[in-house]
């Protein structure tokens, strides 16, 4: 109780129904064109409109090729998809954001880029990475279709309230280790369902020390422990990243929000449902080595001896034998969870000098456009191409596959992304978990490499 | 998919395997689709499990095991999780299941399944083991699951259990309602909402 998750859930509730969920406002509703066209055809069977069309933002993402977005989509039923996102935002007066639109991007990448996610909201999209909002002090989650379809006809979902959990870590991160790290950590040691029914709160030293793009990273796991969502406080880091962004408020408007925000936070007396503390400093740069996301270990390590056998088979490992130095075929920076300019830094700040393995196929890309022209101001986009890199056009492209880009069966993908599921990133694809950092290790040798070996002192 | 809920005998497929995430429930690459067309979903329930990729029939694959048949899945802990992605709960309820029987689901994808009129009945481990046993035995067991009452029972050995589903929820499957019904008789409410916070 008194915790910052009570504080903006219960500010959000509009009625209680007796023994049943709650009807829980929400300031942002995100659409994708993969989760909603279901939902806006149930609102057009129902015969009604958008309750509240300006809270509502529209964009493609998960069908978006990463070359030549200027021409219409190959896949037709890609295009389809998109066609029909673009066609229903129209239809129902909503803002959209097209493939090419400067400000299109991945919606997870876009949303905090742009100051639409804000401290103290909350928000929704039918993905479930809608907890990387939670970065900015927002309690945003993953919902269904059919509870999108309740969000278009009345700024509404129905909802039991989850419970409460704190995770701090603690002490400090070591030499190259990232937000990513401490999520696949975290992973490694709750497992995929160990955060069910929970809503996340970060704390602790190592957190509040985090950029917001670790921060963004850091929170976009959640789900992957089972989590509804993660999120932490809002600080002067929150306010700092949006002041100035485009939807953020301004003038006295923008002193007024942070004075508010300022009181999002949990009490001296806030009391948890769960609580569990982690020394940061024990936390080394992370890989998975199976078939979900918390099938982890530090890179140095070997893979436990009672490691799910199946999922070793369908990776070719074995138990008890280390990852270093394995041979890799793909390398892909990118998605929700590691798309933002940060990680561009991480990767070229490996990569620079050094050149690309020439057994390596590396996608990298950019999460948003924003991203992507940020990354031409800093001349990373240079830095990368001496090292034999390119950098594609923004969209989750291989997180999941949707597009072309597809790891083919039986190769070995050094992902920054957020699932290394069976077949997730291509029929037959095997995904190894880890950080821009060690992603880019990987990239420039060829094999499964500790990035600590190649970092330069600063 | 609207339905009404009260009593449900039925044999049951049996999926022994924990962790079933939502991709193994249907594949990302079915998720192109813009209409909720049901065959379509139930068609392609577990597709990488039920066909092989040359597109032949898997005759290992439970659903492909024609002894097992009926309305209610079985299946290990930790069901549904991965995407939230509700073409899972559309694949199920597609392909003709009205409840699934598990001893833990993902939250997300439980509430899609209470969307989709498909019922998810948490049991303890116990129970979950001992159909699994019973349905090993016998692939004709039944079982019995009554909503007014929240109980299912595995008539093969008597075993009961009570299982959650909040009064709200009950109402909604008995009388084929769902929450967007409900929400839209409650505007005024929403209205009142908001004019609350503008003034704070
Ligand atoms: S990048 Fe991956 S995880 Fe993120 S929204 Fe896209 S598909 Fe989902």
């Amino acid at each position: 109780m008194n915790t910052l998750f009570d504080k903006i859930w219960d500010s959000h509730v509009v009625t209680t129904i007796e023994d049943g969920p709650q009807q829980l406002y929400i300031d942002r509703l995100y659409c994708h064109e993969v989760t909603t066209p279901q939902a806006f055809e149930g609102l057009r069977e129902r015969g009604i409109r958008c309750f509240r069309p300006e809270r509502i933002i529209c964009m493609p993402d998960h069908n978006t090729p990463t070359q030549d977005q200027d021409k219409p989509i190959k896949n037709e039923i890609s295009r389809k998809q998109v066609e029909t996102l673009e066609r229903n935002a129209r239809e129902f007066g909503l803002t959209y954001y097209g493939m090419m639109d400067p400000s299109n991007g991945i919606i997870h990448v876009v949303g905090p880029e742009k100051g639409l996610s804000l401290p103290g909201m909350t928000i929704v999209c039918g993905d479930s990475h809608t907890s990387t909002h939670g970065a900015v002090g927002a309690v945003a989650f993953g919902i269904g279709t059919s509870e999108v379809e309740m969000a278009l006809a009345s700024q509404c979902i129905l909802q039991e309230k989850p419970k409460s959990m704190r995770i701090n870590i603690e002490g400090a991160l070591g030499k190259g280790v990232t937000a990513k790290d401490v999520a696949l950590f975290l992973m490694q040691q709750l497992t995929t369902s160990g955060a069910t029914g929970y809503f996340i709160e970060y704390a602790g030293s190592v957190v509040r020390c985090l950029s917001m793009e670790g921060r963004l990273t850091l929170c976009n796991l959640s789900i992957e422990m089972g989590a509804r969502g993660g999120f932490i406080a809002p600080d002067e880091t929150t306010f700092a990243y949006l002041k100035g962004r485009e939807h953020a408020p301004a003038g006295a408007d923008w002193d007024r929000a942070v004075a508010y925000w300022k009181t999002l936070k949990s009490g001296e007396d806030a009391v948890f449902d769960r609580e569990i503390t982690f020394d940061g400093s024990q936390i080394e740069p992370m890989i998975t080595y199976g078939t979900n996301p918390g099938m982890g270990m530090a890179i140095t390590e070997s893979i436990p001896l009672d490691a799910d056998p199946a999922s070793l088979e369908y990776m070719d490992f074995r138990a008890g034998e280390k990852l270093l130095g394995k041979p890799i075929d793909y390398v892909f920076l990118g998605a929700c969870t590691n798309g933002r300019i940060e990680d561009f830094r991480a990767f070229a700040s490996l990569a620079r000098g050094r050149q690309k393995a020439a057994s390596v196929t590396a996608w990298l890309v950019p999460g948003s456009w924003a991203v992507s022209r940020q990354i031409r101001e800093e001349g990373l986009d240079k830095v990368l191409a001496e090292a034999g890199f390119e950098i594609r056009q923004p969209g989750c492209s291989a997180c999941l596959a949707m597009n072309d880009d597809k790891v083919p069966a039986g190769k070995y993908v050094v992902s920054t992304s957020n699932r290394n599921f069976r077949g997730r990133q291509g029929p037959g694809s095997r995904t190894l978990l880890a950080s821009p950092l060690t992603a880019a290790a990987a990239a420039v040798t060829g094999i499964i490499t500790d990035p600590r070996a190649l970092m330069r002192d600063a | 998919m609207k339905r009404k809920f009260n009593i449900i005998e039925s044999t049951c497929v049996p999926l022994n395997q924990e962790n079933v995430d939502t991709d193994q429930i249907i594949p990302a690459r079915f998720l192109k689709a813009t209409s909720r067309d049901e065959k379509f979903f139930g068609d392609n329930l577990f597709r990488d499990w039920r066909y092989f990729p040359d597109g032949s029939l898997n005759p290992d694959f439970v659903l492909n095991n024609p002894a097992y048949s009926g309305e209610i899945l079985v299946a290990g802990k930790n069901f549904g999780s991965g995407s939230s992605r509700e073409h899972a709960a559309w694949a199920i309820a597609g392909y003709g299941f009205r409840v699934v029987i598990s001893s833990f689901f993902a939250d997300i994808h439980r509430n899609n399944e209470l969307n989709n009129f498909v019922l998810p009945v948490t049991v303890s481990e116990t129970f979950l083991a001992e159909l699994f046993d019973s349905i090993a035995q016998d692939p004709g067991t039944k079982v019995r699951v009554d909503v007014p009452a929240q109980t299912v029972t595995n008539l093969a050995t008597g075993r009961c259990e009570t299982f959650e589903l909040n009064g709200y929820k009950k109402y909604c499957l008995m009388n084929a309602l769902d929450d967007i019904d409900y929400l839209l008789q409650n505007k005024d409410a929403i209205l009142a909402y908001e004019e609350r916070r503008a003034k704070t």
